[in-house]
């Protein structure tokens, strides 16, 4: 219904905005696309590189030039293109293809540290990409949520890979990403190892045991409101206190393996369960408990069928705060001591040794690790709790 | 009289919960020391009682679990015998930490504001860096510290600023989410007051949206001020420091002095609550004065 009266309304008031005002020379210019071709005629002027000790100019025989036409005709078919969206798609190709030239000189064995005509070239690269980028996030759901913050990564991750093997920046301050996957792949039986000691001993035990121990308690305060109400300041003051300090404590009391990392995380871990469990068997409205009630339901059906599921978001939000906690206090706890194995002790180890780019390879796995535990919790939530009101907002 | 009402369910509460802590710490400080204390007096030689053995567990020089007692009298000669210049003064350490830690939630904040500028006034940034800035809480980033600190040394920065960067890094997830949903938090009809002014953009920012979400920025300096001091405390382990918080509990473990240890982390932890009652002083003070509430 709503439909066949929008439309004809609507029609006009859109004709008139999408073009028949194009009156002004400000509107009709388009001036992201002269932001993009200022440094790229710059980046002209400017050499690309030097070779052998000769500078490179842009038309000094590299391939250079099959890239920047390449480029000129994607944005030239991005602003043909029938929408804003599809030529976007278009104008990506070209942001590829200019960030595959300076790879394709490096290949060729040109020094671009003083290419200024890549650099240029560069920026006007990034201002597209960003181009590209505005015209995506204007478009709702799965492009907007997914593949606009991936480009925007994958982009990041180009730059840095281009402005460390560009500027030749030495290996021991930043390796390059194609370097650290390299010791990735060099060193993966040793870091799955770390990683199995880490996480799936250390962390999965001690926060199974943490996030169990703090939902328990919260279920007995609960039904002994004496306890909660002398448990909630303490809690509160826990999680203002650094308590990732009684690391070394817990070593010497439960020696160098595993125990001592799974004691540190249960501690880390306790208190947010218990908070966050609290808080969502609160949330319970007055008028459902009556309805349990007036079902003649008694406190243990009520807690079943009502006031854990609608704690639901709660759980999930203590059970996410803790699954970074839970990482960081094995890692920490790694520093004070470890059989020869674990991620803490590979990171302090090879630091020590100058061996950066395993020690990058490291932390780019208990990166994916901390992204990954979280990612599957918020799937999880997602899985278990989209009936909850506290969903419907978005 | 109100406040008075408002207080009294939960101090009964919590002094009992506190008690018990006290009791089930002394309960473990006896069981856990009794072992060595025991093998301590064997070895004097003199025959003994359990009161004997009671009180050599709670003097012991290396417990395994300090009595609380223990832990307070070590800080009290920490802060009273010594100056508070000299190394041996847990406030000198505390100062050092206190000082990375609000070095980096300075940068926190300003990093912080400005990514939610972007955030709020542009929606490509908002589509392509807000996951990112999610995501990057859940890399521990407290395990790359020992990284950042050595990186840093080579660049030539020692000290003070490769802890502050470890904290700013800490701190600025809170502050641009908690400023994201503040500079929102304007009412459009204040906004639309705003252009009937005719105000301009910047005009509406500092008088308007600014002001609206300072309640939203103190509950995040809250929170990043507590992150800021763990942060620095970790951050002090890896350097293998003199000063600090963090290298007292180093050399505390190293030389197996509990006693050192525990004092420590009670200063640590009175560290971090004086600087969040600070905050909150600050905030109250803001506050009051701009009428919020």
């Amino acid at each position: 219904m709503s439909q066949t009266t929008n439309g004809p309304d609507n029609g006009p008031g859109n004709e008139l905005d999408n073009g028949a005002y194009r009156t002004s020379l400000g509107a009709s210019v388009d001036w992201g696309l002269l932001a993009l071709i200022l440094p790229t005629l710059a980046a002209l002027t400017q050499p690309v590189g030097t070779l052998n000790g000769e500078t490179l100019s842009w038309f000094g025989g590299s391939m250079a030039p099959m890239f920047l036409i390449g480029v000129v005709l994607t944005v030239v078919g991005g602003r043909t293109a029938p929408s804003r969206r599809k030529g976007a798609w278009v104008e990506l190709a070209g942001v590829v293809m200019a960030w595959l030239l300076p790879l394709h000189l490096l290949n060729e064995g040109v020094d671009l540290s003083a290419g200024w005509g890549v650099w240029l070239f560069l920026i006007a690269a990034i201002l597209l990409l960003w181009r590209v980028l505005g015209a995506l996030s204007a478009a709702p759901g799965w492009t907007r949520s997914v593949v606009v913050p991936g480009l925007f990564g994958l982009g990041l991750l180009v730059a840095w890979e281009v402005l460390v093997r560009g500027f030749q920046v030495p290996a021991i301050l930043l390796p390059a990403p194609s370097r650290i996957a390299g010791a990735l792949a060099q060193h993966a039986p040793v870091l799955w190892d770390d990683f199995g000691q880490t996480v799936l001993t250390s962390v999965v035990r001690g926060y199974v045991m943490g996030c169990g121990a703090g939902f328990a308690v919260a279920i007995l305060a609960d039904r002994v409101p004496f306890l909660a109400r002398g448990l909630l300041p303490l809690g509160n003051l826990a999680s203002a206190i650094p308590v990732v300090g009684i690391a070394p404590i817990m070593v010497m009391w439960f020696g160098f393996d595993w125990p001592s990392k799974a004691a540190v995380i249960v501690v880390m871990t306790f208190f947010p369960m218990l908070i966050n469990t609290l808080a969502g068997l609160a949330s319970a409205e007055r008028i459902q408990l009556d309805l349990m009630r007036s079902y003649g339901a008694g406190y243990g059906r009520t807690l079943v069928k009502l006031r854990l599921p609608n704690a639901l978001p709660f759980l999930f939000n203590g059970l996410k705060i803790n699954s970074t906690l839970a990482l960081i206090g094995a890692i920490v706890a790694e520093f004070f001591g470890t059989p020869v194995v674990g991620m803490g002790f590979r990171i302090s180890t090879e630091v020590a040794r100058m061996n950066l780019d395993i020690v990058w390879a490291t932390i780019t796995v208990a990166a994916l690790t901390g992204s990954g535990f979280y990612g599957g919790l918020a799937l999880l939530e997602r899985a278990t709790t989209a009936w909850h009101p506290s969903m419907r907002q978005r | 009289m109100t406040i008075k009402r408002g207080l009294s369910p939960s101090v009964l509460p919590v002094a009992t919960m506190t008690v018990l802590l006290l009791v089930v710490w002394y309960a473990g400080a006896a069981w856990l020391n009794l072992p060595q204390a025991e093998e301590a007096l064997t070895r004097a030689g003199k025959p003994f009682g359990f009161a004997d053995l009671l009180t050599q567990a709670y003097s012991m020089k290396r417990p395994i679990l300090p009595t609380p007692d223990q832990v307070l009298t070590e800080l009290w000669t920490s802060l009273t015998s010594y100056a508070p210049t000299s190394p041996r003064n847990l406030l000198f350490h505390a100062g050092v930490t206190a000082q990375a830690a609000l070095t980096g939630l300075a940068m926190g904040v300003v990093l912080g504001t400005l990514l939610a500028v972007g955030i709020v006034y542009t929606r490509t940034l908002e589509a392509s860096l807000l996951p990112w800035v999610i995501a990057s809480q859940t890399i521990p980033i407290l395990a790359i510290a020992p990284m950042i600190v050595v990186i840093l040394g080579n660049l030539g920065f020692t000290g003070l600023l490769p802890k502050a960067v470890i904290c700013m890094y800490l701190c600025f997830f809170p502050i641009t989410v908690g400023m994201v949903k503040g500079l929102r938090s304007a009412d459009p009809l204040w906004l639309d007051l705003m252009r009937t002014y005719s105000a301009g953009g910047l005009r509406a920012f500092w008088s308007l949206r600014l002001p609206a979400s300072l309640p939203f920025l103190f509950t995040s300096l809250k929170v990043s001020v507590a992150i800021s001091v763990t942060g620095a405390i970790v951050g002090e382990l890896p350097t293998g420091g003199q000063a600090g918080l963090g290298a007292r509990l180093l050399s505390g473990s190293y030389y197996g002095q509990t006693v050192q240890i525990w004092a420590a982390l009670v200063m640590a932890a009175l560290l971090s609550v004086l600087l969040i009652a600070v905050v909150r002083g600050v905030e109250l003070v803001l506050l009051g004065r701009g009428g919020a509430r």
